[in-house]
This record gives C-alpha cells, sequence and structure tokens, in this order.
C-alpha cells in the first residue's frame, strides 16, 4: 500500500512537470501578447512593462525562474488583474470550485450508484427503463444545454431558483450548478453500476448467499454492492477530471466565482501567469484525486492486494 | 467484407468471413433502435449534404428586416432566425456538416493512431508493450481537454487543428481495446500458420490482427463520434470553434443560450438536433456492440 503511494507520488511529479512544460511553452509561443490589446504604449513604456514582468529575458530563462517560484508557491503576478498576484486570485476562486466540485461528485456517486442498482434488481421493468433513459439523456445532453434548460425553466418560468450568481454559496444558488453539473456524471455511474450489478448478481457467491438464507437486504447491500461498485471506483478517475472540465463551462454559465472561469478568459487575454496557475492547480487536482482513487481501488480489490 | 487471409487459402476463408459480418449484420437488423437510429442519422446526414437545395436562404445571408424573427413559413424561415437575421434552418443544417465532419474526421484520425498503436504493442508484447502502455497511461494522466482548450487559444480557431487535436486525445481508449483484442488474437492457430509460413511480422499486423480486432473497433468508433461531436460542440460553446459565417451546433446553442428568454427557437432547434444525433448514434453503437459481442455467437 504504502509502495504503491511512493511509486505513484514518483511518477506524478515528472507528469506534473511535463504539464507545466508543455502548458508553458504553449501559451508563450502563442502569436499576441498580454499587453496587445491595451491602448498603444510608446516603444520605451513597452520595454519598461516588459522588463517590469520579466518578459524581455530569454525564454529558458523566464521557464527556469517560473518553475522556481512555482516550487516555493509563488505563481507571479497576473498581467490582466493588476495589483493582484495569481495565488491571491487563485485562493480567492478556490473554495467556491471545491464546493462545487465536491457536491456534484458527492450527487454523482450517491444518486449514480443507488439508480444503477435499481435498475439492475428490477431488470427490465418499468422503473429499470425509466433509469436508462434518464442515463442516456444525461448522456447525450451536454452540460451546456442542460444548464440553461434548467436556468429557463427553474429560474425564469417558475422561478424557484436564482437565475446564476453565487450568494455566499447558499443552497439556493449551489441546487442548479450542482445538479447541472453531476447530471452527466450521475448518467454514466448509473450506466455502469447497472451493468456491473447485473453481472454480479448473477454470480455463484450471490446465489451461494442467498441459499444459505441472507435477507435480501444484506444480500444486496454487503454482497453485491461491494463487488459492483469496483468499476465505479475505477470510473472516478476520469469523472473527477470531467467534472473539472466541466466546472469551466458551469462557472462560466452561472458566473460563479471560482478558478474555472479563469482559464478560458486568462488564455484568450494571454495572462500567461493565471493561465499557468490554473493548469497547476488543476492538474495537481486531477492527479492527487487520480492516486486517491487507485488507493481506493486497491483497497476494495482483493485480486490486487493478493499481488 | 472479406478478411485478409495467407495465399491460397483466400477462396475458401473469405466465404467463411462474410458469413460472420453478415451474422453480426442480420443481428443489428433485428435490433429496432438501431434500426431507428441509423435511419435518422442517415437523414441527417442527407439533410447536411443537400443543405443548400433545401432552403431558398443562404446561410449567411443577413435579413435586416427580421432579426431574431421567430419560425414563419411565409418566408420559408423554418426555425426563424437568429440575431443577426439570418435563417437558422440552415445555419442548422451547416452546423451539422461542421459537426457531423469534424466528428467523422477525429474519429478518423484517432482511429488511425490507435489501431496501429494498440496493434504493433499487442503484437510486439513484452518490453516494448509495456513500455507502450506505460506512455498510453502516461498520457491518461493529462488534463487533454486543457491543453485541447490552450491549443484553440492559441492557434486561433482552425477547423483543422480541432479534428487532429481531438483525434489525438481520443486515440489512447482505442489503443487500449485494440491492444487487448490483438493479445487474444495472436495466440490463434491462424496466426501461428502465418507466423509458420514465413509471413513477415508487419504483413501479419495489417492482414491478419487488424481485420480481426475490427468488431470492438467499430462498435468503439460508432461511441467515439457523439463523444467528438460533443467536444467540438463545447468548444464552440467557449468561443474557441469554428470561425463566424461558418457555424457549428455548440455555436448556435451559445448564441440560442444567450437568448433562451427572447428566441427560445434559437436554442431548442440547435439543441435537438444535437441531442438526436448524439442519442443515435450511442443507440447505434449499443446495436452495434450486441451484434457483434462473441460472447453470443
Amino acid at each position: 500500500m504504502l509502495d504503491l503511494l511512493l511509486r505513484r507520488l514518483l511518477v506524478g511529479i515528472p507528469t506534473l512537470l511535463v504539464i507545466i512544460t508543455v502548458a508553458f511553452f504553449m501559451i508563450r509561443l502563442a502569436p499576441g501578447g498580454p499587453f496587445d490589446k491595451e491602448r498603444a504604449v510608446t516603444p520605451e513604456v513597452e520595454r519598461n512593462l516588459l522588463k517590469a514582468y520579466d518578459l524581455d529575458q530569454p525564454l529558458l530563462t523566464q521557464y527556469g525562474r517560473y518553475l522556481t517560484g512555482v516550487l516555493q508557491g509563488d505563481f507571479g503576478p497576473s498581467y490582466k488583474y493588476h495589483d493582484f498576484t495569481v495565488g491571491e486570485l487563485l485562493r480567492a476562486g478556490f473554495p467556491a470550485s471545491v464546493k462545487l466540485g465536491s457536491l456534484a461528485l458527492l450527487l454523482a456517486i450517491v444518486i449514480g450508484v443507488s439508480l444503477g442498482a435499481m435498475g439492475a434488481l428490477y431488470q427490465n421493468t418499468g422503473r429499470d427503463y425509466a433509469v436508462m433513459t434518464l442515463a442516456m439523456t444525461g448522456i447525450t445532453i451536454p452540460t451546456f444545454v442542460m444548464a440553461p434548460l434548467l436556468t429557463l425553466i427553474f429560474g425564469i418560468y417558475l422561478a424557484w431558483l436564482p437565475v446564476a450568481g453565487w450568494g455566499e454559496g447558499g443552497w439556493r444558488h449551489l441546487l442548479l450548478p450542482v445538479v447541472a453539473l453531476a447530471l452527466p456524471q450521475i448518467a454514466y455511474i448509473a450506466r455502469l453500476t447497472r451493468g456491473s450489478m447485473i453481472e454480479v448478481l448473477n454470480a455463484n457467491y450471490i446465489r451461494t448467499a442467498r441459499a444459505k438464507g441472507l435477507a435480501e437486504r444484506i444480500v444486496i447491500g454487503r454482497h453485491a454492492l461491494k463487488g459492483a461498485l469496483l468499476p465505479v471506483v475505477s470510473y472516478l478517475g476520469p469523472t473527477t477530471a470531467n467534472l473539472v472540465t466541466g466546472s469551466v463551462v458551469i462557472e462560466t454559465i452561472f458566473g460563479i466565482p471560482g478558478i474555472g472561469r479563469y482559464f478560458v478568459q486568462s488564455a484568450l487575454n494571454r495572462d500567461y501567469t493565471m493561465v499557468m496557475g490554473t493548469v497547476v492547480v488543476y492538474a495537481v487536482l486531477i492527479l492527487l484525486l487520480n492516486l486517491l482513487v487507485d488507493l481506493l481501488y486497491n483497497l476494495l480489490d482483493p485480486k490486487v492486494q493478493q499481488r | 467484407m472479406s478478411l485478409a487471409l495467407p495465399d491460397g487459402s483466400e477462396q475458401l476463408l473469405a466465404i467463411e468471413g462474410r458469413s460472420l459480418w453478415q451474422d453480426a449484420w442480420r443481428r443489428l437488423l433485428r435490433n429496432k433502435a438501431a434500426i431507428v437510429a441509423m435511419i435518422l442519422l442517415a437523414i441527417i446526414a442527407a439533410m447536411a449534404v443537400l443543405a443548400p437545395w433545401l432552403s431558398p436562404h443562404p446561410y449567411d445571408e443577413i435579413y435586416w428586416e427580421r432579426i431574431q424573427a421567430p419560425p414563419d413559413f411565409a418566408n420559408q424561415h423554418w426555425f426563424g432566425t437568429d440575431g443577426n437575421g439570418r435563417d437558422l434552418f440552415v445555419r442548422t443544417l451547416y452546423g451539422a456538416r461542421v459537426s457531423l465532419m469534424v466528428g467523422i474526421l477525429a474519429t478518423g484520425v484517432s482511429l488511425l493512431i490507435g489501431v496501429l498503436y494498440g496493434a504493433t504493442a499487442g503484437f510486439l508484447g513484452g518490453r516494448i508493450d509495456s513500455l507502450m502502455m506505460r506512455f498510453v497511461d502516461f498520457m491518461y494522466s493529462m488534463p487533454f481537454m486543457f491543453f485541447v482548450i490552450l491549443l484553440m487559444v492559441v492557434f486561433g480557431r482552425n477547423i483543422f487543428l480541432i479534428f487532429v487535436a481531438l483525434g489525438a486525445v481520443e486515440w489512447l481508449t482505442m489503443a487500449r481495446i485494440v491492444r487487448g483484442q490483438t493479445l487474444s488474437v495472436k495466440r490463434r492457430d491462424f496466426i501461428e500458420a502465418a507466423h509458420a509460413a514465413g509471413v513477415r511480422k508487419r504483413k501479419i499486423i495489417t492482414r491478419h490482427i487488424i481485420p480481426n480486432v475490427l468488431g470492438p473497433v467499430i462498435v468503439y468508433m460508432t461511441l467515439t463520434i457523439p463523444q467528438v461531436i460533443l467536444t467540438e460542440s463545447f468548444l464552440s460553446f467557449l468561443g474557441l470553434g469554428v470561425q463566424e459565417p461558418l457555424t457549428s451546433w455548440g455555436v448556435l446553442i451559445a448564441e440560442g443560450a444567450q437568448q433562451m428568454e427572447s428566441a427560445p427557437w434559437m436554442l431548442i432547434f440547435p439543441a435537438s438536433f444535437l441531442a438526436v444525433t448524439l442519442f443515435c448514434f450511442n443507440f447505434l453503437g449499443d446495436g452495434l456492440r450486441d451484434a457483434l459481442d462473441p460472447k453470443d455467437r
């Protein structure tokens, strides 16, 4: 277990380095710079500006400085949001993003697994078809269609919930974005759970459990569900990655003050440090969550443990 | 469909190969959802191809007197017009062209890379295989969507770039599937026979392994196309997709979402086209999986 943890951490470091390097050179080699769109400045002022942000140095020197900075937790100043460092902006946005993401993940797992299990237990009945239809809908209707639709129905026509905004993160403001973000993942998880649950329910050990007279509740809850959850756990890695990507859209649509909405905007503004900051935070987040999922998988899967 | 075969036995085995695919085809035809999906997809594709002849309006013509007009049959604006006074029906069909083209081409790119890579890894096996797969694992752990977004921002909106980038992301799973399939195929007797007959390795891969792993590949391909269409719409929605006056479903949906209170048709029509297409590909993929699943044979 500890061995695995260390090994994965060791792989994670070069991965992170590659991500940072690729992102750094990609955005730097792009045409245009952070000060292009502002009013025309004299060459002298521009030189001073570039100098102030170290942009007049050779690219490799800048890269070296950036890496050293990141290692010390310094993401540099934002080129667009003057007077703020990237670190400050990210810290300010982080709680909202984490709250949105973790609630969506929780919702996706709880609802997805229960729906999938229900579909499997009542296979080929009305309930099963309802679950499968819902899952298909969730998979095919993209987040960026679902979010405006939900807003249209619950925010405008019914006027039950606020259309957008964060409002200190109260549940009324949270409900629509969290549901919109979680829906596709609920759908995938429900489909996965249903499939593996059906397989498990036909397994011999379930027949044994029933044959020895265990209550159905225990057969399902303790034996079947545990086996059926393995594929779900291994899917949690991609789930978190999808949630992170989806949050970029959701935060933009609902005007949530998180990190996601900075990403696209900063890239368009050539706000180099801000883009890099978001990439680093997201990359670390995804890598850590994947590590967590792997550890969980190890704990649950007896086949892996024997090795 | 004739399978590639060692010389001499061409005819005998070709007959067997055909019957295998015919079998799958017959099983697919029994699946009503898959049939409906195929028909709908054919209709949408035909509409996309025939777009200029289906409506009297060009896709970039601006009608100043009819800006954001609701569906209206007198002027043959069946889906209404958009915020710039352009006919939405034609624009939705042109969006279909872009979305379908990106879906198919990007899937083609992923197919090419994934199949070659996976088949090579699976066939060579041993250390090379584990090295190649380690690389795939490594690529998997990359937050790819971010790179794709960066790529689009950095190099501007370029439709070629879109499908190259998306294809480059999607090949990973394809490579894994093909490798697994290859590993199981390569132990079969007919491969051994080819080895014994002195067929070169490269020829064995292209003529014997690849045709035999085709089933799962086709299934996964059908499921990749909607994935790619979805991703392209996502990029377009963020404002990083195709450029005006050309359009795609993602662009139309983004515009519609902004106007959904005053002009709901601008959201509803493109969104339902996108949803129906994605539904159809998914049903078709499921149907193909059932039809080609070796477990049921």
